[in-house]
């Protein structure tokens, strides 16, 4: 296989329908190691979908390779330990504790009927505390607030303790100052050699990220970094030249660039 | 050292509500060794007097005991409809299942009827397994209509539709056969004044097998709690587990209607009245919702052997209007502020 580094995902040729409609057309994609990388891209892009199929919860024609492994011949325990995949706007579990949710990521740890160890515990501990959400471990998931329960199913799919962690929206709800915090967090994991691939439609939010997947109507459109020029021209491509992208104390932000403004300059 | 202290009050809780379960159970069966029309003077006697054992150990004990395991395994088999189904309306009775199975039983009975070599033992068991195929088959007739779980609207109707429709079949049986008209009487009233010791173990071992399926499947009701695609990406092998699941909630249900006929909404209300009182994980609430329709069971047991004594209720019209009740204040209480059931 020569001496090319291994992906930790790699997808060839998907192709896939949501309810009879063809809404992703033969993507194939290399996402290294130890990168943070943002799926971008106008609603009904097909993000969302591609994530699905990278955490092999949507069927598909084509291949996806989880760290060089087919995902397909993985046993499901096994690949739920490597990969974590984190859904958007997960409702219910309203009557669990905080703890016995943060918990259900390590089900793929954890044998059947076997008590959770005290591995389970720490791990449980630390993705709780790392998304500030230990002190509320007693409450049941129905008593917090949209952000508080975003913050413990992400502290769920932390949990997991996976190489690989995927994202659908997980800023959704949250306020800026736990915006941050994610940020932080997402580079701590991408430092510790995890691979982070995440959705956002926060344009901003995702400039921030090592590289940009622009996609539109179910295609990848540019991979690349998201400091290159060439992927700001792909972004704004996409967006039908509706935002603007420009650098600001040091980081790279998304204005939009309604004509209003404009006549106002 | 951390650990233990997690969410250790609703732990703690959930044990605490067991216990207590356990010992009204305990004092329930005991007031009941005296309910009758003989009253607490048959148990007095019961050492003595070889007619008053009769009826406190041959009657009143198993048919109590029966109550009890008729309501564990109705409770039981609710909450594993309300997980599986993520569904808080999800009932043996309302998805149709009970239907079914009282068809099955009046089949089983049209045919036993012209047998006659049919002991006790075999009768039971043809009934349990007749009721057990009407009620698996009435579930994926219902989940079939309903095309899958996720609309509650949709999931009721399709419930009521099939019920009525097996209902309206088994009064077609009744008419074709009226020999069986007296025993299916009892039986869609609800009862437990035929429950002898044959049919106390056979839910006995049912509720068994039920329960340890269940423990062991517990945390997938949990992981499914977030919904199917965080439980399958946690790595649950979820049709297995479902069709595991399904067949021991129709097992369930198909037992405890096999030998006490259609009970209402024990079912549905014990899983809430344990809901309602501790937040647990999934393993937890089955048994604690299993003692809890065991308890309800046994108590309205009770009640309609007492209430219009020496004369008795069935027990099934008790729960239905004591279930009904309560179903329409949860409704009350949950559409003003909180909303969506």
């Amino acid at each position: 296989m020569g001496g090319a580094p291994v992906m930790a995902l790699e997808a060839r040729g998907i192709r896939a329908a949501l309810g009879g409609a063809q809404v992703l057309h033969g993507i194939s994609l290399r996402l290294p190691r130890a990168r943070w990388t943002s799926v971008v891209g106008p609603n009904g892009a097909g993000k969302s979908t591609l994530l699905k199929v990278l955490a092999r919860l949507l069927p598909h024609e084509g291949e996806v390779l989880l760290l060089g492994h087919p995902v397909d011949s993985l046993p499901g325990r096994l690949r739920a330990r490597q990969l974590a995949w984190m859904g958007q706007g997960e409702a219910g579990g309203d009557d669990l504790t905080v703890w016995d949710v943060a918990m259900l990521g390590r089900l793929p740890h954890q044998t059947w009927l076997a008590a959770a160890s005290a591995a389970d515990a720490q791990a449980v501990e630390r993705a709780l505390r790392a998304t500030q959400a230990w002190e509320w471990r007693a409450r049941s998931l129905g008593q917090l607030s949209g952000g508080e329960r975003q913050r413990v199913l992400l502290a769920r799919a932390l949990a997991v303790e996976a190489q690989v962690l995927l994202m659908d929206e997980p800023l959704a709800n949250l306020d800026p100052p736990h915006q941050a915090d994610w940020l932080q967090l997402v580079r701590g994991l991408v430092a510790q050699g995890r691979t982070v691939v995440s959705v956002l439609h926060e344009v901003s939010m995702a400039l921030h990220s090592d590289d940009l997947v622009v996609m539109a109507e179910g295609c990848v459109r540019h991979h690349g970094a998201s400091t290159d020029p060439a992927t700001h021209a792909a972004l704004l491509d996409v967006f039908d030249h509706r935002i603007g992208i420009h650098a600001l104390a040091g980081q790279w932000v998304a204005l939009p660039a309604g004509p209003a403004l404009e006549r106002n300059l | 050292m951390m650990a233990r202290q997690r969410s250790g009050s609703q732990q703690h809780r959930a044990t605490l509500v067991g216990l207590v379960l356990l010992v009204l159970s305990a004092l329930l069966l005991v007031l009941a060794m005296g309910v009758g029309s003989t009253g607490f003077e048959s148990v007095r006697q019961a050492w003595a007097d070889p007619v008053a054992q009769q009826i406190v150990w041959d009657i009143r004990a198993p048919r109590s005991l029966g109550a009890w395991f008729a309501g564990a395994l109705l409770g039981l088999a609710g909450a594993v409809a309300q997980g599986l189904f993520r569904n808080p309306l999800a009932d043996p009775y309302l998805l149709g299942s009970a239907s079914g199975a009282s068809l099955g039983v009046a089949v089983a009975l049209a045919v036993a009827g012209s047998m006659p070599f049919a002991t006790e033992w075999l009768l039971r068991l043809g009934l349990t397994s007749a009721a057990f195929a009407g009620a698996v088959a009435s579930v994926l007739l219902t989940l079939t209509l309903a095309q899958g779980v996720q609309h509650t609207l949709r999931l009721l109707l399709a419930g009521v539709v099939v019920g009525v429709v097996l209902g309206a079949l088994g009064q077609l049986v009744m008419m074709l056969r009226p020999e069986v008209m007296l025993a299916m009487q009892a039986f869609l009233l609800g009862t437990t004044s035929f429950v002898g010791w044959s049919a106390c173990l056979l839910m006995a071992g049912v509720w068994l097998v039920c329960a340890v399926a269940t423990w062991a499947l517990g945390h997938v009701l949990d992981g499914l709690s977030l919904g199917e695609a965080t439980a399958s990406s946690l790595g649950l092998p979820l049709p297995q587990v479902r069709g595991v699941l399904v067949a021991a909630l129709a097992l369930a249900t198909g037992t405890a209607v096999a030998q006490t006929g259609l009970i209402a909404f024990v079912g549905l209300a014990a899983p809430h009245l344990v809901r309602s009182v501790v937040k647990t994980t999934h393993r937890y609430l089955i048994v604690l919702s299993s003692l809890m329709g065991a308890v309800l069971l046994l108590a309205s047991d009770l009640l309609a052997r007492w209430l219009i004594a020496p004369q008795e209720l069935p027990v099934g019209v008790l729960t239905a209007v004591l279930g009904g009740g309560y179903l329409l204040w949860l409704m009350h209480r949950r559409s003003s502020p909180r909303g969506g059931l």
